[in-house]
């Protein structure tokens, strides 16, 4: 079979091809589609990353609060919850069944309800990667913030987080690589990302082999490039002479 | 508020015959690819430690290469070309099943690959001493210490493949998720049909993953 990348140079609704295969004045070819839709994998799984650090780490912190056993459990029941029901699940519920029940939220752009579905799920895996980064941590830790007389927010805020933190970054950094792939399930409510633009470029130019590879191929670059990021990340806030373990793990 | 919702709506006998089809398409979806990815996935593993080159380049790279896609696309991938590979159409559901067994094995050869080196070198040495072959070894010494270690994490991988079997929607296979989909449209109740589904989906794996946590303490080798 013969590659055919020259289908990227066809604009999307003529199928003539432009010379220099960027559309221009409000012409869009393949290649100007591809872009877009790389924005948008990108721009969604980074929200939804912002979404999903910032509520993990607050669920995640909060389950292993001394003394307050009614929000650990609601930290406990808010990771059962969003952990259990699949991302595609989720993404439904938040499109459809959401607006359904409350009105108001048929405002709001469906890009936003991805984000916060998406966001959501992975914020119940961050939240556990958090609270086990906490409570590797010696009991000492806590008891000479105690002793030093921090109330609860101050052992957690200069004692307990700065290292439990750092133990997290490897588990979080897959946690980023997943949202990427993840983000891929919002083909189903027709936001224009990679996975969406695969299918639907595949069909209108018969050439599925090339378009599936190209999105294919962003999808591993942006992996990877978060995989880089993190790795920086990590190398800049190690502890000298403190080291992170690792553990046995699966997961997407 | 709530006012139009009506779960209620939704009875057993109206439910069953679009529901049921796609369930037993899920679970058997999840038990194949459990067993096949760990088949393929061991020798897969095997392969990484082997110490051959040969062995260890092509294993490694089908292991990253399938780990930094995500599975919507890997499954339009093989929906698009076993058909061209096997010269006919084939079903979005038989399509579905090649597809998982060939993305989980990657996933489940990390786990066996983390649990055959869990097991202590010396342990390894001991068989050799003995006059163990490889094979001996494998079978006989680290083999069954290393899935004992993993079963708690292969029960965990299989409520994640279990979740993922709903993105067969992608190629349009009849799973679960589906038959609660055409149960919502052909009845003219998709929102408490997705409702539904979603609270299925959650009984499910919280079960199963309260069933995990027993096991994890059932299991463990202590040292």
């Amino acid at each position: 079979m013969a590659w055919n990348w020259q289908v990227f140079c066809r604009e999307t609704t003529t199928g003539e091809t432009v010379v220099g295969c960027f559309g221009r004045g409000g012409d869009e070819t393949y290649l100007n589609w591809i872009v877009t839709a790389w924005g948008w994998t990108l721009g969604v799984a980074l929200c939804a990353l912002v979404v999903a650090l910032v509520t993990g780490l607050i669920v995640g912190t909060v389950r292993t609060l001394p003394n307050s056993p009614w929000l650990v459990r609601l930290g406990n029941a808010w990771v059962e919850l969003f952990r259990n029901i699949p991302i595609l699940v989720q993404i439904f519920l938040w499109y459809f069944v959401i607006p359904g029940i409350f009105p108001v939220m048929k405002q709001v752009p469906s890009v936003v309800l991805v984000v916060i579905a998406l966001g959501l799920f992975t914020s119940a895996r961050v939240a556990e990667q958090v609270r086990a980064g906490i409570q590797a941590l010696p009991r000492g830790q806590r008891y000479a913030g105690m002793a030093l007389g921090l109330n609860t927010w101050q052992t957690y805020r200069y004692v307990l987080l700065p290292m439990a933190l750092r133990i997290v970054i490897p588990p979080l950094t897959s946690e980023s690589m997943n949202i990427v792939k993840n983000s891929s399930v919002a083909f189903a409510v027709s936001i224009a990302e990679l996975t969406f633009f695969a299918r639907q470029s595949g069909e209108e130019t018969s050439a599925p082999v090339e378009m599936y590879l190209a999105a294919t191929v962003l999808y591993a670059i942006s992996a990877f490039a978060i995989n880089r990021v993190m790795g920086v990340i990590e190398r800049r806030s190690r502890v000298p002479g403190f080291v992170a373990a690792g553990g046995m793990g699966g997961g997407h | 508020m709530l006012g139009s919702l009506d779960i209620s709506f939704f009875s057993w006998d109206l439910l069953a015959p679009f529901v049921i089809k796609g369930f037993y398409f899920s679970i058997w979806l999840t038990i194949v690819a459990t067993i096949g990815g760990i088949v393929l996935g061991t020798v897969l593993a095997l392969m990484r430690l082997s110490g051959k080159t040969f062995l260890e380049v092509p294993a490694a790279a089908y292991v990253n290469t399938m780990r930094s896609i995500p599975l919507v696309m890997v499954l339009l991938w093989f929906f698009l070309l076993i058909p061209f590979a096997i010269g006919r159409p084939i079903g979005a559901e038989m399509s579905a099943v090649i597809t998982f067994i060939a993305f989980e094995a990657a996933y489940f050869s990390e786990i066996v690959r983390a649990g055959i080196q869990s097991i202590p070198r010396g342990q390894v040495n001991a068989g050799y001493a003995l006059g163990m072959t490889y094979g001996q070894n494998m079978k006989l010494i680290i083999l069954p210490q290393a899935f004992r270690n993993m079963l708690p994490v292969f029960l965990t991988q299989t409520i994640i493949l279990f979740q993922d079997t709903s993105l067969v929607y992608a190629i349009g296979a009849y799973d679960m998720l589906k038959g609660f989909e055409t149960a919502g449209k052909n009845l003219g109740r998709p929102i408490e049909a997705y409702l539904l589904a979603a609270v299925l989906y959650f009984l499910m794996c919280l079960a199963l993953s309260k069933f995990v946590r027993l096991i994890q303490n059932k299991v463990q080798i202590i040292r």
